[in-house]
C-alpha cells in the first residue's frame, strides 16, 4: 500500500443518480424497482421539503388548464423547447400511474385529464394534477363552505390571509365558495413557537388530538369543509385524517404550509425508505464534483469527501441536480450560465442583443428557460444535436425550456423526466 | 474557507430544522438554524446572546442535509467554543473531555473504577458533584490497555505497510476490538505499525476548548505524519476521531499545519479502507457463514465522512449474515453529551427512534462503527452493539482476541 492508497476506487453500481429532488429520486427507484445496484448522491437534501407534494403536471398554460391531458399536445406544439414536447402524454400518464402505486400509503387522487384545484398558502386556487388523499377533499371546483383552521404558536400558516383571499377568487363555472376561520390553542408544554414538523409530531400523540377535536368540535357548523395546515402526522399521517374525519363527521384536508413542508417530508421518507429497502445507497452530504471517463462514456463521478476525492464508477448516470435554486445551473456576475458537474452545453439562453431579466420579479424572464437539452433517450446533447456522453442522462429542473413557477408543471416534469430517463437506462440494458 | 463564509449560502429554508434530532427533543435547543447562521450577527458583537447553541450536540445532521453547503454544525461549534470562552468551562466537561487522562488514571485501579461505575450510590454522587448522569452510559476498564498489547504484537513482515491509529475507545475500554482490527489488517497482508498515540482532541472540541484540543491534534499528527509522507495509509476504527483528523481539525478548529494536512489526506475509516480494498480485487473474501441478523446503525460522524455505508457493503459480503439498514439519524450520545446531567433525557429521546428500530428488528447483535454509540446502543436497547470489524474477524475464522 506504500505507493498507492490514492488509487483505491470503490466497487462500481448500474446507476448513479445524482441529486435526491423528486426527479432524482424517482428515476433511482424505478431503476432500483427493476434490480439494478443505484447510488444517490446528493448534496443536501433537495426541494421535496420546499414543496406541497401535489404533482402539477400543467397548471398553467394562457390562463388556468382545466385537463392537462387536452391542453399538452398543443402546449407543447406552441413551445418546441419544453420538456413535455419530448415526454408523450402515454410516458406522462405512465409516471403519474408508477407513482400513486409506489406511494399507495399516501393514497393519492386525480389524473391527467382533469386538474383538481386545491388552495394554496397564500389563498389560491391551483390547479394540479394529484393531490395525497389527505388534500382531497380541498378541491374548490364544487365550490362550498370552508372553515380554516389555525393554531397558536405555529408560524408559518397565516389562516385569515388564506381565507381571504380564496374568497376573493373567482372559480371556474361559478363555483361559490365561503370562508372562514377559527383559532385554536392546543397545549403546547414549554414550547414557544412550534414549527409545522413539530406540530405533526404532536398530531400523532392521541392525547393533543383529543385536544384540538374538544376545542374544535364546539365551533363547527353542519356542512362545513375543514382545512388544516399540513401538520397532521408524519408517518401516521392516513390515519390521523381518517380518526378526523371520522371524529368530526366533517370532510377534514390539508393546506401546504410555509416550508418546511411535512407532506413533502412524508414523500420524502417514503421514496427513500423504498430505496433502502431495494438496496439502494443513499449518500447525503457529498458534492460531485467531476467526471472519469474516455471519449463519450462516462465511467465514473467524482465526489468530495471529508478526506479525498472518491469515484462511483457505474454503466449509466442521472444529472438530477436541479435548477439556479439548487445550484444544478449556476449563473456568474459576468451573466455566463453553467452546469457545474459535467460543463454540459446549456441551451435555451437568450440571444447577446436581448435582455436577460425583465424589470419585474414576476415577469417572465428570459433566463429562466436555460438548462440542459437532451434527445429522446433523455441524454444531454450538445449544439449540433448529439448527446455529450452516450450513458448520461439529465432530468427534472436541470432541463432547459420550462418555466416551472410560471406554468405549475414542477413537479409532473420532475416525475415524467425522472420516469422517462430510467426507462432509457433500463431499454439500453 | 472559513466556515463563517458559508453562512452566506442559507437561504432558511429549513431543511437543517426539519432533520434536527436535537431540536425535536427539546425545546431548550431551538434548532441549528437559529443558533448557528441567524444568531450569528448577534455574536459578532463580542458576546453570545444565551446558552441555547450548548444544547446541539455537534452530530453534523445539519450540515449533511443542507443543499446550500452551509456549514451548520461547524460554525455552531465555533460558536460553543465562543460561548465557553466567555463563561469559562465548567470542571464536568474539562474531565469528560479529556479520555485519555481519565483512561490513565482508571486503567491501572480498573476493578475499583468499575466498582465505582456501577455503585448506584456513588452514581447519585457523582451525579450531583460532577453533574454526570447517574445513569449514562460510561464503559468500563478493561484494566489493560491496546497500546500494552501492542507493544508486544509482533506484526508478521507484509509488503505492504499500514498505520493503525486505535484512539482513546480502543486502547482504555474496547483493547480486544484493536486486537481484532490488527488481525483482519494483517489477514489481508498488512504490516500493521501501531504509533505511541494519544487523545485527538475531539471531546475537548466538542466542550467548546479549542485551545487544548488543538495541542492534542498536532501532537496526534505529529505522531502520524511520518508514515502518511512515507505514503503509508493510516485506518481508524473510531470514526469520529478518523473525521476530526481528515477534516475537522482543519475546518472547526482552524489548525494550519502541515502534520494535519498530510495525515488527512492519508486517513481511512476502518470500513471504507477495507471496502476500498474489496473495490481492487484485493479484500480476501474466504468468510465463513454466520447465520446473524446484525441490524446496523450508521454513526452520525460515520455520515460525515461522506462515504456512504462501507461496513454494510462489507457485512453482505459474508455468507449468511443478513444485514439490515436502520434509518435513525442519531442514538443521541453524541460523544460526551448524553453523559451530562441536564442533557440525558435529551439525549435519551434523541436516541429512542433507533432503540426502537433495533428491538424491532429481532436482530442477534446490532453493528456500529462508533464506540460511544455502541456504549449508548446497548444502554438503550438492551441489544449487545460491535463494531462490524467484529463480525469479519468472526468469519474470517481468526479465533477469540
Amino acid at each position: 500500500m506504500n505507493e498507492a492508497h490514492g488509487r483505491l476506487v470503490p466497487a462500481s453500481y448500474d446507476a448513479v443518480v445524482i441529486g435526491a429532488g423528486l426527479a432524482g429520486l424517482t428515476a433511482a427507484l424505478r431503476l432500483a424497482e427493476e434490480g439494478q445496484r443505484v447510488a444517490v448522491l446528493a448534496k443536501g437534501v433537495g426541494a421535496t421539503h420546499l414543496a406541497p407534494a401535489t404533482i402539477d403536471v400543467l397548471g398553467y398554460d394562457d390562463g388556468p388548464v382545466d385537463s392537462p391531458a387536452r391542453t399538452l399536445p398543443e402546449f407543447a406544439d406552441a413551445n418546441p423547447q419544453h420538456p413535455y414536447r419530448r415526454l408523450s402524454i402515454d410516458l406522462i400518464r405512465a409516471s403519474l400511474d408508477w407513482f400513486k402505486a409506489c406511494l399507495s400509503d399516501h393514497g393519492y387522487r386525480g389524473g391527467l385529464d382533469q386538474n383538481l384545484l386545491v388552495p394554496t398558502a397564500v389563498g389560491v386556487a391551483k390547479p394540479t394534477a394529484l393531490v395525497p388523499e389527505t388534500m382531497a377533499a380541498a378541491d374548490l371546483r364544487q365550490g362550498g363552505r370552508f372553515i380554516f383552521v389555525g393554531f397558536r404558536g405555529l408560524k408559518d400558516f397565516f389562516p385569515a390571509y388564506l381565507a381571504d383571499n380564496l374568497a376573493r377568487t373567482p372559480l371556474p363555472g361559478g363555483a361559490a365558495v365561503t370562508t372562514r376561520v377559527v383559532e385554536l390553542s392546543p397545549p403546547l408544554g414549554v414550547a414557544r413557537d412550534v414549527s409545522a414538523t413539530g406540530f405533526a409530531r404532536r398530531f400523532e400523540q392521541a392525547d393533543f388530538r383529543e385536544s384540538v377535536l374538544a376545542e374544535l368540535g364546539r365551533h363547527l357548523m353542519p356542512g362545513e369543509i375543514v382545512g388544516f395546515p399540513a401538520v397532521l402526522g408524519l408517518e401516521g399521517a392516513r390515519k390521523v385524517w381518517q380518526e378526523l374525519e371520522t371524529r368530526l363527521g366533517h370532510s377534514v384536508f390539508e393546506v401546504a404550509t410555509l416550508p418546511p413542508s411535512v407532506p413533502g417530508i412524508r414523500l420524502y421518507e417514503t421514496m427513500t425508505g423504498a430505496l433502502r429497502r431495494r438496496g439502494a445507497r443513499l449518500v447525503v452530504g457529498t458534492t460531485v464534483a467531476g467526471a472519469e471517463g474516455s471519449g463519450n462514456r462516462l465511467e465514473g463521478v467524482v465526489a468530495h469527501t471529508a478526506g479525498r476525492p472518491l469515484t462511483y464508477r457505474a454503466n449509466s448516470f442521472v444529472l438530477a441536480t436541479g435548477g439556479f435554486a439548487s445550484g444544478g445551473l449556476q449563473l456568474d456576475s459576468s451573466g455566463e450560465v453553467r452546469e457545474p458537474v459535467f460543463d454540459l452545453p446549456v441551451a435555451g439562453l437568450p440571444g447577446p442583443e436581448e435582455p436577460r431579466f425583465e424589470r419585474g420579479y414576476f415577469d417572465e424572464h428570459a433566463i429562466s428557460r436555460a438548462g440542459v437539452a437532451v434527445d429522446a433517450s433523455s441524454r444531454p446533447i450538445d449544439g449540433e444535436g448529439t448527446p455529450v456522453y452516450e450513458n448520461l442522462h439529465a432530468v427534472g429542473a436541470t432541463l432547459s425550456g420550462a418555466v416551472p413557477w410560471r406554468e405549475a408543471s414542477g413537479n409532473g416534469l420532475s416525475l415524467a423526466s425522472g420516469y422517462a430517463a430510467a426507462s432509457a437506462i433500463l431499454e439500453a440494458s | 474557507m472559513l466556515v463563517r463564509d458559508s453562512l452566506d449560502h442559507c437561504v432558511k429554508c429549513t431543511i437543517c430544522e426539519s432533520f434536527c434530532p436535537y431540536s425535536q427533543a427539546t425545546p431548550l435547543f431551538p434548532g441549528p438554524k437559529y443558533v448557528g447562521p441567524q444568531a450569528e450577527r448577534f455574536r459578532r458583537t463580542g458576546s453570545s446572546p444565551d446558552i441555547s447553541v450548548d444544547y446541539c450536540s455537534g452530530c453534523g445532521i445539519c450540515t449533511q442535509v443542507c443543499p446550500h453547503g452551509v456549514k451548520i454544525a461547524e460554525i455552531n461549534s465555533q460558536a460553543r467554543a465562543q460561548l465557553w470562552e466567555e463563561r469559562g468551562i465548567p470542571l464536568r466537561n474539562q474531565l469528560i473531555a479529556r479520555p485519555s487522562v481519565v483512561g490513565r488514571l482508571g486503567t491501572p485501579v480498573a476493578p475499583l473504577a468499575n466498582w465505582t461505575l456501577r455503585n448506584r450510590v456513588l452514581r447519585r454522587l457523582g451525579e450531583r458533584l460532577l453533574g454526570i448522569h447517574r445513569d449514562a452510559a460510561l464503559p468500563l476498564f478493561a484494566g489493560r490497555t491496546f497500546q500494552r498489547w501492542a507493544r508486544k504484537h509482533v506484526s508478521p513482515a507484509a509488503g505492504r505497510t499500514i498505520v493503525y491509529f486505535h484512539a482513546c475507545g480502543t486502547n482504555y475500554y474496547e483493547p480486544a476490538v484493536g486486537q481484532m482490527t490488527v488481525e483482519v489488517l494483517e489477514h489481508n497482508g498488512f504490516h500493521v505499525v501501531v504509533p505511541p498515540q494519544d487523545c485527538c482532541g475531539l471531546p475537548l472540541q466538542s466542550n467548546g476548548n479549542f485551545p487544548a484540543a488543538r495541542a492534542y491534534v498536532q501532537r496526534l499528527a505529529a505522531n502520524l505524519a511520518p508514515y502518511a509522507r512515507e505514503g503509508c495509509a493510516i485506518v481508524s476504527n473510531s470514526t469520529s476521531c478518523g473525521l476530526m483528523l481528515k477534516r475537522e481539525a482543519r475546518e472547526i478548529l482552524d489548525v494550519e499545519d502541515e502534520d494535519v494536512a498530510v495525515v488527512s489526506e492519508s486517513m481511512y475509516d476502518l470500513s471504507e479502507f477495507l471496502f476500498l480494498l474489496h473495490g481492487r480485487g484485493e479484500l480476501r473474501t474466504d468468510f465463513k457463514p454466520l447465520e446473524l441478523t446484525v441490524p446496523y446503525h450508521a454513526p452520525c460522524q460515520q455520515q460525515g465522512h461522506g462515504i456512504g455505508k462501507p461496513a454494510l457493503d462489507l457485512l453482505a459480503l459474508i455468507p449468511g449474515l443478513r444485514a439490515i439498514e436502520l434509518d435513525a439519524d442519531c442514538c443521541g450520545i453524541a460523544g460526551t453529551y448524553g453523559l451530562k446531567k441536564e442533557k440525558y433525557e435529551i439525549s435519551m429521546t434523541v436516541g429512542e427512534r433507533l432503540f426502537s428500530q433495533l428491538r424491532e428488528s429481532n436482530g442477534d447483535v446490532a453493528a456500529c462503527d462508533s464506540e460511544t454509540c455502541r456504549w449508548q446502543i446497548e444502554h438503550g436497547s438492551g441489544m449487545h452493539a460491535v463494531h462490524p470489524v467484529e463480525l469479519l474477524h468472526r468469519a474470517y475464522g481468526l479465533g477469540a482476541a
